[in-house]
């Protein structure tokens, strides 16, 4: 692999990774023939967000033959590589990303100014895909608004603010702070925005749906958006789906991809499109003999979703999961073999979703034949973490 | 603002006296030096020299000649004693260290010889503060017995080139190795760290380069927590000279202006960690 970044370029890169950076501690590299994918993924699998650069983003790009090449690396050493922004600007003349397979090596060598050359040699480790499932054109709600919008709308919320529930109507979108119901409602404070539809470049609401994501995570998203100018596109559907939030030009494409609450009672019979699941029992019933079911059930209190017996099958391209996270925290877990050690109240079982929770979004894995995959064909990769430890 | 607090009688006991006008000129380059609490302060008629160590591998020293001070005055030819400097620094700027211009805290320093303390008369409109601070026997700085007929490898860079890649130095590498050659890749700083490992190269026409001057090629590893200090000095100066002598002893001189524009260095000699050829 051998690719050349030039003049402002430089900048936009350094800035696409700073934003992965807040999503996950990993960076993942995949150099493919349409485009660079430089992913993330956050240790709960709530957050995911991918950037993509077409060859034209480059002076040069050459991509390794062969098998597909993937890695990963600490993206902080990647940060690294791109501390000073602003300098990057001034000094650096250009960026040439190199590849040492032998080596297990990426080299970044900055040419900048005066002479100087800095060069980056980053081990990495090889991994598997990493890709988010989501189709953005099926979306019921879909908005597009200039970054200051978005920014000038987060600005009102503290940077300590997890959550934000987002509500539309055909004319209006409303924005406030998401308080949870176990908290204090006397020391709440909620705070709520309302944006018109003449606000946006683009206002199409399908489903007068509120939804409610993890606000954090997306920040990073609106700083590169911001800096660059470029739009950002807002796609959505019912509570337990992922919102995607999109920018691009004609080089480039940046999607963040999070989980949703899923609070709606009457989405839970809806939200599994699993055509193949059987119907569930009633619920206290833990005749299927799953230890995790009942810890989850004595846990969170509230009533467990129905159980569901035989592999967890893979959603299709637009569904989400359920999962049980702990009342208190809203992030998913996804039983993975990585993941193993995770708390008790978090074990897999995705077939029960109890009241309140978000829901996990899929990831793609480069296991292609793994048995452990639903008999659903599913045109795009399949579930990565529900699959891997199968107690059932 | 000159004291005019002592007695005839007083000045006539002490070995050392020197006064600035601008306390400033002796504390910010101090600053450039405390990495640890304890300096050996030598006098000489031809200024002072501030000398810190640590652990015997390292030594820095600042220069402040006799002409920067408004008044140096010496009855011995070399008068040393040795005091915490982080105490010192703080009664240099007792006053706050306000950055009002025409505001400046004036000093006056003085030394009665062994065993005295070392006194500090320090004043900013209109109101004297007197501190005195414990002095000790002065240890023998180290003589890393660096000479210039020994130097193999000697470049003069300006300070704006080498102030961003010494900041961002990966600081999980123990050591920063130095290469410096008469062929590629003339002067190289590197790193190795967790993620991997980063060099930074200089070429000897860049324009950054005011002197390049090297007859062999040489590499050696320095202790990264021993040179990390040195990044002070630089921020504070205009110039670096870098120098390895032989043995791949490693020589830093800075160029510092002060806020009068004179001229003073700060230096520091390391020993390498280990050769590698």
């Amino acid at each position: 692999m051998d690719c050349v970044v030039t003049g402002g370029n430089v900048k936009v890169l350094a800035k696409a990774i700073h934003s992965l950076s807040r999503i996950g501690d990993e960076l993942y590299v995949e150099p493919q023939e349409d485009a660079l994918a430089l992913r993330s993924v956050n240790s709960s699998r709530s957050a995911y967000a991918c950037f993509l650069f077409a060859p034209l983003f480059f002076s040069r790009y050459t991509i390794p033959s062969g098998h597909a090449f993937r890695c990963k690396m600490a993206i902080k050493s990647v940060q690294a590589v791109f501390r000073s922004l602003a300098s990057l600007e001034k000094t650096v003349e250009k960026c040439h990303i190199e590849l040492d397979k032998q080596k297990s090596r990426l080299t970044f060598t900055l040419h900048c100014k005066h002479g100087l050359l800095k060069t980056h040699n980053l081990s990495f480790q090889d991994s598997e895909s990493l890709q988010a499932v989501f189709d953005k054109d099926s979306c019921a709600n879909v908005f597009r608004a200039q970054p200051r919008l978005l920014v000038d709308t987060v600005v009102h919320f503290p940077p300590s603010l997890e959550e934000v529930t987002v509500a539309v109507s055909d004319e209006r979108m409303w924005v406030r702070n998401h308080v949870d119901e176990e908290a204090e409602q006397s020391k709440a404070m909620l705070t709520e925005l309302c944006l018109a539809s003449d606000e946006f470049d683009h206002f199409a609401v399908g489903a007068h749906n509120s939804i409610t994501f993890c606000l954090k995570e997306l920040r990073g998203l609106l700083v590169f958006a911001e800096s660059t100018g470029l739009p950002i596109s807002m796609y959505f559907d019912e509570p337990g789906s992922p919102v995607v939030l999109s920018v691009t030009d004609s080089v480039l494409e940046g999607d963040f991809v999070l989980a949703t609450l899923s609070d709606d009672p009457n989405h839970r019979k809806n939200n599994s499109r699993r055509a193949h699941t059987p119907p569930p029992p009633p619920p206290d019933d833990f005749m299927n003999d799953d230890i995790d079911a009942y810890l989850i059930a004595m846990d969170t209190s509230i009533a467990p979703g129905p159980s569901a017996t035989g592999p967890p099958t893979p959603s299709l391209a637009r569904s989400t999961f359920s999962k049980q996270p702990a009342a208190a925290n809203h992030k998913t877990r996804i039983h993975s073999e990585e993941e193993e050690e995770e708390e008790e109240d978090e074990k897999t079982d995705l077939d029960r979703p109890p009241n309140k929770k978000f829901c996990s979004l899929f990831f793609g894995s480069v296991l292609p034949s793994s048995s452990q995959m639903s008999t659903q064909p599913v045109t795009s990769q399949e579930v990565l973490a529900s699959d891997s430890e199968d107690d059932t | 603002m000159p004291l005019s607090t002592q007695s005839q009688a007083d000045e006539e006991q002490y070995v050392f006296m020197a006064s600035l006008d601008n306390a400033r000129n002796l504390s910010n380059i101090l600053k450039a030096i405390t990495f640890k609490d304890h300096a050996i302060f030598s006098a000489t008629p031809n200024g002072l020299k501030v000398t810190v160590e640590d652990s015997k591998c390292l030594q820095a020293n600042a220069f402040i000649q006799a002409d920067i001070f408004q008044e140096f005055t010496i009855r011995e030819d070399l008068v040393g004693f040795q005091v915490n400097l982080t105490v010192l620094l703080d009664c240099l700027n007792i006053f706050g260290g306000s950055t009002v211009p025409g505001v400046s805290t004036a000093l006056r320093m003085c030394y009665k010889g062994y065993g005295y303390p070392l006194t500090l008369f320090l004043e900013e409109g209109g109101v004297v503060t007197v501190c005195k601070i414990n002095t000790q026997e002065p240890e023998e700085p180290i003589d890393f017995e660096f000479c210039s007929s020994n130097v193999t490898n000697k470049v003069i860079l300006q300070s704006e080139s080498l102030k961003e890649p010494f900041s961002e130095l990966d600081m999980t590498s123990e050591v920063l190795q130095i290469t410096m050659s008469p062929s590629q890749p003339y002067f190289r700083l590197s790193t190795f760290g967790n993620s991997g490992n980063a060099h930074y190269d200089y070429s000897k026409d860049s324009d950054m380069v005011e002197l390049f001057k090297c007859t062999k090629t040489q590499t050696n590893r320095y202790k990264m927590s021993l040179l990390k200090p040195s990044t002070k000095a630089l921020a504070l100066s205009c110039k670096v000279s870098v120098r390895t002598d032989s043995r791949g002893f490693l020589s830093l001189q800075y160029l510092v202006r002060n806020d009068d524009g004179q001229i003073c260095f700060v230096e520091y000699y390391c020993c390498p960690d280990e050769e590698v050829e």
